[in-house]
């Protein structure tokens, strides 16, 4: 299930937030870069995440609530933005007053509340097929309406790279961890559906540099998303990518140079 | 006995071929997934007067041949069920019967924004029904959580506060607040509440859910089963009366009740043939549908988590509604004439031990004339015969013997 690390390896680390643990993977060296999964979780330390951590140290954490970590313990959590303020905990328990962040999708979300919770600590940001915005054209795919993994196979324009991250016929396990996922996103985000009203208005208060990066094919969340949330953010770019939703999958190091490129 | 008449309402004049996705029934007959995602633009609204008016007119026989009551149910999106908001069909039978009791089984709670309106509507029902309002609560359904676009999540949490303050609005005086977990109102107050005290009575169906058996007992809530076999009723009473011991009294026939889909005609033949039309939907009564809208994430308690993956993965089949055969030995499915019916539900009724039946007598395609039919035999032969025998043998219901409405009454 797991991509085999190629350069980079990561180690896996616990630390306390609020009380509660959560976990996270580690790896390479550099400045601080938190690194934040879609909704449906991730399948470990990737091309992606080595390729980053060549330039970075780089925190992929497992949100609470989700698929990694313990998720009884989050289930008070209601919102994506209180979940944003979980991860202002993580990054003081971090030791990190400044940080730079990638988030995929719903993670590119995430990372959009948390910078609208504190302006001065988030030095350079990436979104990647970011929902939070209602979509002005095209809604964003409802994984509600389907099974968990019709829902992963979504995000993928190409179909072998989900079967060479997933395997033909994802094993029980990784239906679990995806209903876990699945629940937790339940819990956060059932209504509205993946966006927040008032996040556009938020964003004009966050001036860190940001790249909002949208992947051409993206079946889940429509690229006009990205475009809100680069005209929003008013120290924003857009690229494209020629890719679906798991843009880190399909074009690591494509997704990985406009990172560095953007980040470093 | 507390003998009522049930249909599911079905819109039986939709057309089938449309729908694409299939499930075999036999006979070289094939139905289309129809829940939540089967396009309305199918839904003739000249068969849907005629339909509804005919559903009116077979309830108003119901009254006058001899039930005690007439149980109504809500279902969304779909035409299997033609009543998506219970309270509808509630209202009218309030104004046009006289006797029959109005058993709701039941009314979604979690699924409305306020069970403050929900105590309201109520209230009025029973008012205008002179007493005769009975007003079982449900969960709702996956599909109905969708549609409503309520979190299927908090389902079982938001029945329960929903519950309380439905209780606690009818009787306890207003004004007081509430400030609950998922429902709050400045100010509670309507004015309109039940006639009858301390309020309506109150029963849960169910499928045989843990935890919905253990908090109606706690309750003391009658609980019906859903078209239940003999095997699943015997884990529910025992169940039952295990949370029934808890909070301190003995559980009886009036706690418990079925749904039976039940059609009688005056020849056999005839009655064998209306019976196959329960399998209309492949005998799923709550529909055709996918196991993603059916129980979606959070919804089912969390030991059938497994196997709900497993299903909605496609990795294993879900749950099959049995067969006709499986249906006629278990005795959850019945037809026949009078005699013949007067026999089996008298065999039913001894080995569930109940208090409460609901009589499915009418679905599918089963024609106005036929419907009718099984209406009147059932009220003016059938009734009368085996309450004769349900007074001699104590098989009482919550009517007969004037249970308490709820535990909290003991």
């Amino acid at each position: 299930m797991t991509t085999p690390a190629t350069t980079t390896p990561a180690v896996e680390r616990e630390i306390e937030v609020l009380g509660r643990a959560m976990r996270l993977l580690e790896g390479g060296q550099g400045d601080p870069l938190l690194v934040l999964h879609r909704d449906n979780g991730h399948p470990g330390w990737g091309r992606f995440e080595s390729l980053l951590a060549e330039r970075f140290t780089v925190y992929l954490p497992s949100h609470p609530g989700f698929h990694g970590s313990d998720a009884a313990a989050w289930n008070w959590l209601e919102s994506v933005r209180d979940v944003a303020g979980v991860y202002q905990d993580a990054l003081s328990a971090l030791g990190l007053a400044s940080v730079r962040v990638v988030g995929h999708g719903f993670g590119g979300w995430l990372t959009a509340e948390m910078a609208t919770l504190d302006h001065g600590r988030f030095d350079s940001l990436v979104l990647v097929n970011p929902m939070g915005i209602l979509p002005t054209e095209g809604e964003i795919f409802d994984q509600f309406l389907v099974n968990s993994e019709t829902y992963a196979k979504q995000m993928f324009s190409d179909p072998a790279v989900f079967e060479a991250v997933y395997g033909a016929e994802p094993p029980f396990e990784q239906l679990e961890a995806w209903e876990t996922d699945r629940e937790m996103s339940t819990r956060i985000a059932w209504r509205p559906y993946m966006y927040n009203r008032a996040l556009p208005g938020l964003l004009a208060g966050v001036d860190a540099p940001a790249l909002v990066v949208a992947g051409t094919e993206d079946a889940v969340v429509p690229n006009a998303c990205a475009r809100s949330f680069a005209d929003a953010l008013p120290n924003a770019r857009l690229e494209t990518l020629p890719a679906g939703h798991a843009l880190d999958l399909e074009r690591p190091a494509e997704l990985a140079e406009l990172c560095i490129g953007h980040l470093a | 006995m507390h003998f009522m008449y049930f249909t599911e309402q079905p819109m039986n004049a939709y057309p089938e071929d449309k729908v694409d996705e299939r499930v075999s029934i036999g006979g070289g007959r094939s139905l289309g997934v129809t829940a939540l995602m089967f396009s309305n633009k199918y839904f003739d609204p000249v068969e849907g007067s005629r339909l509804y008016n005919e559903r009116l007119e077979e309830y108003r026989l119901v009254d006058e041949v001899g039930f005690d009551g007439i149980m109504l149910n809500e279902h969304h999106t779909a035409p299997f069920c033609m009543s998506p908001r219970i309270m509808i069909f509630a209202s009218i039978l309030a104004a046009m019967t006289e006797r029959v009791k109005i058993v709701l089984l039941g009314y979604p709670l979690p699924i409305t924004e306020s069970p403050v309106h929900a105590a309201e509507e109520l209230a009025i029902v029973d008012m205008i029904s002179k007493g005769r309002l009975v007003s079982g609560l449900v969960r709702g359904g996956g599909v109905e959580n969708i549609q409503a676009n309520v979190n299927p999540l908090h389902n079982r949490d938001r029945f329960e506060e929903a519950h309380d303050l439905l209780i606690k609005t009818w009787t306890e005086p207003g004004p007081f607040r509430w400030e609950g977990r998922h429902y709050q109102f400045r100010v509670v107050n309507p004015w309109a509440v039940p006639l009858q005290k301390p309020h309506p009575r109150i029963f849960i169906p169910g499928i045989s859910s843990r935890e919905t058996v253990t908090w109606a007992a706690k309750h003391r809530y009658p609980y019906i089963g859903l078209n239940t076999n003999y095997e699943t009723n015997r884990k529910i009473r025992a169940l039952y009366a295990e949370g029934a011991r808890e909070v301190g009294y003995e559980p009886g026939p009036e706690n418990f009740g079925v749904l039976l889909q039940c059609h009688v005609a005056e020849t056999e033949e005839k009655a064998y043939q209306n019976a196959q039309e329960f399998l209309w939907m492949a005998g799923e009564f709550t529909g055709l549908t996918h196991p993603v809208w059916g129980t979606p994430s959070g919804y089912s308690s969390p030991g059938n988590r497994d196997p709900l993956i497993q299903v909605a993965a496609g990795r294993r089949p879900g749950p099959k509604p049995p067969p006709l055969e499986q249906r006629l030995k278990d005795r959850t499915l019945l037809y026949g004439t009078p005699d013949q019916m007067i026999e089996q539900l008298k065999e039913v009724i001894q080995r569930n031990e109940l208090g409460i039946l609901c009589l499915w007598g009418n679905d599918g395609r089963v024609n106005h004339e036929d419907s009718k039919t099984c209406i009147r035999l059932m009220g003016q032969e059938v009734i009368p015969a085996v309450r004769e025998f349900c007074d001699r043998e104590g098989y009482n219901s919550p009517f007969d013997v004037d249970a308490p409405v709820s535990a909290a009454y003991n």
